[in-house]
């Protein structure tokens, strides 16, 4: 149990100044998911405004993965609602579309395309997708790999670069599709612990943009840092939300508690 | 370590010195080297001494002046026209034609239906998927000899006679005497349409880059498949319609007791080619749903988060992966197609060793020239193919440190 809490000093660095407006851009109503028998979603209520930072945590298997996966339909849920942007994520392949243009994700394997060079990889959907002009494609990606600080890279293939470089690649990606909302499941669970900071200052700098972010991770000084709510999830359901403050100095249910002091105990 | 750095006479691990360098990697390697090379030289010295004393006991003589000489036996069946009185030198074409032809067909036909049965096995729905496993796992694991026997004895043997000939189309029969089919018969003008054809596919060729740079360097996307579609198959249509239709099918009909005019292929060449399709596609479709496999769940996730469609995905991300690990079964695939159509002897094809190693070797005696010949030929192929694949691969590897 060397979960790294202290990557990000919550006492050092200042929190970030929210950036939270009123508007719902992410809605859940009831959702209900089964794996088989297994229920990895029990009625999950969660509204989301724009410009909010949240961290979702929680012991593994709990669902938090599962949760995030279903907002760009990567997973089917059974039963409850989800709106995006106010359109309805359903079985119409058009809504899909559009709400996958809209949000972007950031995996735990990178998941970068081998076979594509660093610049490739970010001009491929701006292409395809949004029918970007190839040279226009081009200079927006090379904005967003300088502001992960790996412009010089941009020529080299995925697998001549380290793990903290991959996983800033792969945000800089996402964000050459310029989304609403950013999705992030567990961006540095499979990073060395010297490459976890370099991709948690980027995510802090996208944070202070007034980015709508949902963060699936364990990183206890990020969430003190940036998040405007914290969630924990166990078995499939959101035992407690609240601030950051009132999440670790005030939890409320003992799952939290217990939740907390095993991720805090080093 | 530093003793072998240091090399074998300084090293020794005490008394024995003078026995040191038995211990030295580089006495060693060279030791087996020399072992190997001499060993080599002997088999080589033997095998050539035992063959000429051989060759000379029977008053026989080694030289390729036989291949000049009339060959004086008739084929069954030929891709190339050939004569009684034809050179054994014609023979070997003959056979290679054949062998060429029934290869290539083999060859397209089992990769395109491997694509398909691969693909099939990944399918969500159940009965597609296990149909194609069935079809895989019970195809593969026959002997390729049975399933030709199969093919010739159960099935193209056992068809009517030609006046009770399956005529399922006009002009495509089929007996027991083999399939027949119209055969065209172009005419003066007729070189024209095949032009129109060449021309609609190098247009097709330059309007697919030039879609790409299009593409790139407005964002505007082309309908490229539709307007290919129309240079390929509409132009040539076109151009044979304006110069009157220069071209007439001659078809087969019966006359007495078989069917004359159009052309035709005997059973032999059918099931031949049938079974080496059929058992060669699941080979394929072993190393597409392999290659298929091999990419990561996670590059199709990371695809569709992008916003790109299912059909753009496998396009763009998922195929130019799965063609690395595609690609070298595909070569021994392959080679293995134009190899394993030897078995052609055994329901009397008339493929290469039919007619050279089989016919020509016994009536002509020479083994040694006509072995070489035809061990030659299939090397030749094999290792086109190979070169070819290898050199396709080496342009889709990827990049690691």
């Amino acid at each position: 149990m060397s979960m790294d809490t202290s990557t990000v000093d919550p006492t050092s660095g200042e929190y970030v100044a929210s950036t939270m407006s009123d508007e719902v851009v992410i809605e859940l109503v009831q959702v209900n998911k089964w794996y088989g028998e297994f229920h990895v979603l029990k009625d999950i209520a969660l509204s989301v405004n724009k410009g909010e930072r949240i961290v979702i945590c929680g012991p593994s298997g709990s669902g938090k993965s599962t949760l995030i996966r279903c907002i760009n339909r990567l997973e089917e849920h059974q039963a409850g609602d989800i709106l995006v942007n106010g359109t309805a994520l359903d079985t119409n392949v058009k809504n899909i579309d559009a709400i996958r243009r809209d949000v972007g994700m950031v995996f735990q394997s990178f998941n970068l395309f081998p076979h594509l060079t660093i610049l490739e990889n970010c001009t491929l959907a701006p292409i395809w997708v949004k029918g970007m002009p190839k040279a226009e494609a081009e200079k927006v990606a090379m904005q967003y790999l300088e502001r992960v600080k790996i412009p010089e890279q941009a020529a080299k293939y995925p697998g001549q670069l380290s793990g903290g470089q991959q996983q800033r690649v792969a945000i800089a990606r996402s964000l050459c599709m310029s989304p609403n909302i950013m999705l992030f499941d567990e961006p540095t669970s499979a990073l060395d612990p010297e490459m976890i900071s370099e991709v948690l200052d980027v995510m802090v700098g996208l944070a202070e943009t007034g980015m709508t972010m949902l963060v699936v991770t364990h990183e206890m000084g990020f969430a003190k840092k940036v998040a405007d709510r914290v969630i924990f999830m166990d078995q499939g359901e959101v035992v407690e939300q609240n601030t950051p403050d009132e999440f670790f100095n005030n939890p409320k249910s003992d799952r939290t508690k217990l939740f907390l002091s095993q991720i805090l105990a080093h | 370590m530093a003793v072998i750095e240091k090399g074998g006479s300084s090293s020794g691990s005490g008394g024995k010195s003078a026995l040191a360098f038995i211990n030295d990697e580089r006495f060693r390697s060279v030791f087996y080297q020399m072992f190997v090379g001499v060993v080599v030289l002997l088999a080589g010295y033997y095998l050539y001494t035992n063959t000429a004393a051989n060759l000379d006991a029977r008053g026989m003589e080694v030289g390729f002046g036989f291949l000049g000489s009339t060959a004086g036996f008739s084929v069954a069946w030929s891709l190339i026209p050939y004569e009684a009185g034809d050179t054994y030198f014609h023979v070997f074409l003959v056979g290679i034609g054949n062998t060429l032809l029934v290869a290539a067909i083999a060859i397209v036909a089992s990769t395109f239906l491997g694509f398909v049965m691969g693909v099939l096995r990944l399918s969500k729905n159940w009965l597609i998927r296990n149909l194609a496993a069935w079809y895989v796992e019970i195809l593969r694991n026959t002997p390729l000899l049975l399933q030709i026997l199969f093919w010739f004895l159960t099935v193209f043997a056992l068809l009517p006679s030609p006046r009770q000939s399956l005529e399922p189309v006009t002009g495509f029969v089929l007996n027991n005497r083999g399939f027949y089919f119209p055969s065209p018969q172009p005419g003066d003008l007729f070189f024209l349409t095949a032009i129109a054809f060449v021309i609609g596919i190098v247009g097709a060729v330059i309007l697919s880059k030039w879609a790409t740079k299009r593409l790139f360097d407005t964002g505007q996307k082309t309908p490229v498949f539709p307007i290919s579609l129309g240079l390929i198959f509409g132009f040539p249509l076109v151009v044979f319609l304006v110069t009157g239709a220069p071209l007439a099918f001659d078809l087969p009909t019966l006359q007495g007791f078989n069917f004359v005019g159009g052309a035709s292929v005997p059973p032999s060449f059918c099931a031949l080619l049938l079974a080496l399709t059929i058992y060669h596609s699941c080979f394929m479709a072993e190393a597409v749903r392999a290659g298929i496999l091999s990419v990561s769940h996670g590059q199709t996730e990371a695809a569709y988060s992008l916003g790109l469609k299912p059909s753009w995905t496998l396009r763009l991300v998922i195929i130019p992966q799965a063609m690395r690990a595609v690609v070298p079964p595909m070569i021994s695939n392959w080679m293995n197609v134009v190899k394993n159509s030897s078995l052609a002897i055994a329901i009397g094809f008339p493929d290469l060793v039919a007619v050279f190693m089989q016919t020509s070797l016994n009536q002509s005696g020479h083994a040694i020239e006509i072995v070489a010949m035809v061990m030659l030929f299939y090397m030749t192929v094999s290792l086109s193919i190979s070169l070819a694949l290898n050199q396709y691969n080496k342009s889709v590897q990827l990049k690691e440190r």
